[in-house]
């Protein structure tokens, strides 16, 4: 394998992916309820400004401005003919702020959901699904994307299919779900679950994990599910930094820069590869988890109690996984 | 008990169909609550009747299983559409014997926001529980909320984001009707994956509703309160 990302990982411990896209992007002025994407070709300085901030903060890994990039989400703008041309600059922009840097720095293709639900419940297919992840995969290659990375997600149908679409691109990918309900994705996917579909897959992602979800204590319980399965896959953990709370007309998320270090170091040790902030982690929360990851000794696997002692408390008493979690209370009156 | 054997729905007596039907919906089977509904019609229940202790009580077993992690979206959307069916039924029934209206709710998710996985749920739950549900659909301005509001002058108004780059956009909607002095005449609920109590609070909403099970009960209260006040 000669791609970016699994050169970088052979020869690393850990590397350190970005934080924010959107709660950096309205501190600069994104109106609520405009794509972001625009501004990749409406504000390219703008996009310089976030990149830049990932990596002048320590990130070896930033994602492009391209999470909604695809035709589903982009329709609502308007904008559903711009699929290439918005991922291919998002990338572009990414190139050269990666090749400036002086320093091997992977630039990560953001792939998010469609929004769309899966048939017979929705009207979405697994062929209009690859479609669509194709169409924005080959923008952000043709912008010089270095991998994929499909995050977000909850259905397992999507992440299949976003696997197809990078096969049809030829890029390696990784891929991650976000785990926000009691533990699970909110189709109901658990951490266990996700390990067993990631390795079944006949084009499995360079690396997998989870992003967003609850809160940075929940997203660690999620990481020791994938751990439990024994996977030698790279893991991926990109948590929130804490909760949204609002404050004089922006969002503003409660997690210290001293809270994400914490979050990161619990992270490596807990056995992920690349970690990195979602919503709410800014570039002074990455430089706190950078010199924290530099500079604080690998110690043992954290347990749960460990983590909810440095992070606070987790959003529900069970992670969904194992013989006797969620089990139905009711007692069938008879079968059919 | 004889797990195999073929129930036939007709040839259970009043309360066994009753309970049958919770299972039916718990399981999303849409044939089987069709003929459900159809039997007790047939058997001279109102269709109000029908509706609370059939419909709305066998889905409120699956909205506090889903508010308790027990079912995830995919087995909830099969209940609500199986719900829907014997609804299709009840619906003209239910008006032609002036049963009684437990509210109306205008919902929709933000502009710029694509998700309405949550909303439908919270709207197919809504009308499980006999409210009357106009859906907006995604990607409402503030115009095309306050259009619907005036147009069907509903008792809640219902708003749903689920990114960081559109929550905000539910104050600008709050705020608008405040400017035009109307807020006060709607319950405001709003939901969303990444929002919290506080949120709600801090953008004026009456309340933040973390699931659908919850937004029910919450608007149950909602109505039962403004019901209170307008009487007193």
């Amino acid at each position: 394998m000669s791609d970016a990302l699994t050169r970088l990982l052979s020869t690393r411990d850990w590397l350190m992916a970005d934080g924010a896209t959107g709660t950096n992007l309205f501190n600069m002025g994104l109106s609520s309820g405009d794509a972001p994407e625009m501004w990749n070709i409406e504000q390219p300085d703008n996009i310089r400004k976030l990149y830049k901030g990932a990596v002048d903060a320590g990130s070896d890994i930033f994602l492009t401005n391209t999470f909604g990039g695809n035709a589903s989400r982009l329709k609502l703008h308007n904008a559903q003919s711009q699929v290439h041309e918005l991922n291919r600059v998002g990338a572009a922009l990414g190139r050269e702020i990666a090749d400036a840097s002086g320093r091997d720095v992977i630039v990560a293709g953001s792939v998010g959901p469609t929004g769309d639900i899966f048939v017979p419940m929705g009207t979405l297919t697994h062929e209009l699904a690859v479609e669509m992840f194709h169409e924005q995969a080959e923008g952000l290659k043709a912008g010089g994307a270095d991998v994929l990375w499909v995050e977000t997600i909850s259905a397992p149908e999507e992440y299949k299919a976003a696997a197809e679409a990078a096969r049809l691109a030829g890029m390696p990918w990784c891929g991650t779900m976000s785990f926000d309900t009691a533990g699970r994705t909110m189709m109901g996917v658990t951490s266990a679950a996700m390990v067993d579909m990631v390795e079944k897959l006949p084009n499995p992602p360079l690396g997998f994990g989870a992003n967003c979800g609850v809160g940075a204590s929940d997203l660690l319980r999620t990481v020791l599910g994938f751990v439990a399965q024994g996977t030698e896959r790279p893991i991926i953990a990109k948590g929130n930094a804490g909760i949204p709370k609002y404050h004089d007309g922006h969002i503003h998320y409660d997690g210290t820069p001293e809270l994400m270090a914490e979050y990161a170091v619990l992270a490596r040790d807990a056995g992920v590869r690349i970690i990195g902030g979602c919503c709410g982690t800014m570039p002074e929360h990455l430089r706190a988890m950078r010199n924290a990851l530099e500079n604080r000794a690998p110690g043992p696997r954290p347990s749960l109690e460990v983590i909810t002692a440095a992070l606070g408390g987790f959003s529900s008493a069970s992670d969904g996984t194992g013989d006797d979690a969620n089990a139905p209370r009711r007692e069938r009156r008879r079968g059919r | 008990m004889a797990d195999d054997d073929e129930i036939i729905l007709s040839e259970l007596s009043d309360d066994e169909l009753v309970l049958q039907m919770h299972d039916d919906l718990y399981d999303g089977m849409k044939e089987e609550i069709e003929e459900g509904v159809n039997i007790l019609i047939a058997r001279g229940w109102t269709p109000y009747d029908v509706l609370t202790k059939a419909l709305v009580a066998g889905m409120t077993i699956v909205g506090a299983d889903f508010r308790d992690g027990i079912l995830f979206v995919p087995e909830v959307l099969l209940a609500a559409n199986a719900m829907k069916a014997g609804m299709f039924i009840l619906k003209p029934l239910l008006v032609e014997t002036g049963a009684p209206r437990m509210g109306k709710m205008v919902i929709g998710t933000v502009k710029g926001d694509i998700h309405d996985i949550g909303k439908n749920l919270v709207a197919m739950m809504m009308e499980g529980a006999g409210f009357e549900v106009l859906d907006l659909g995604i990607n409402n301005s503030v115009e095309k909320y306050l259009e619907a509001l005036e147009r069907e002058r509903p008792d809640i108004l219902g708003m749903s984001a689920l990114l960081t780059t559109t929550m905000p956009y539910m104050k600008v909607v709050i705020d608008t009707m405040k400017e035009k002095g109307m807020r006060e005449d709607y319950i405001v609920l709003v939901g969303g994956a990444p929002l919290n109590e506080e949120f709600g609070r801090a953008i004026g909403a009456d309340a933040y509703c973390r699931d659908a099970a919850v937004a029910v009960e919450t608007a149950k209260m909602y109505v039962a309160r403004k019901h209170n006040q307008l009487s007193a």
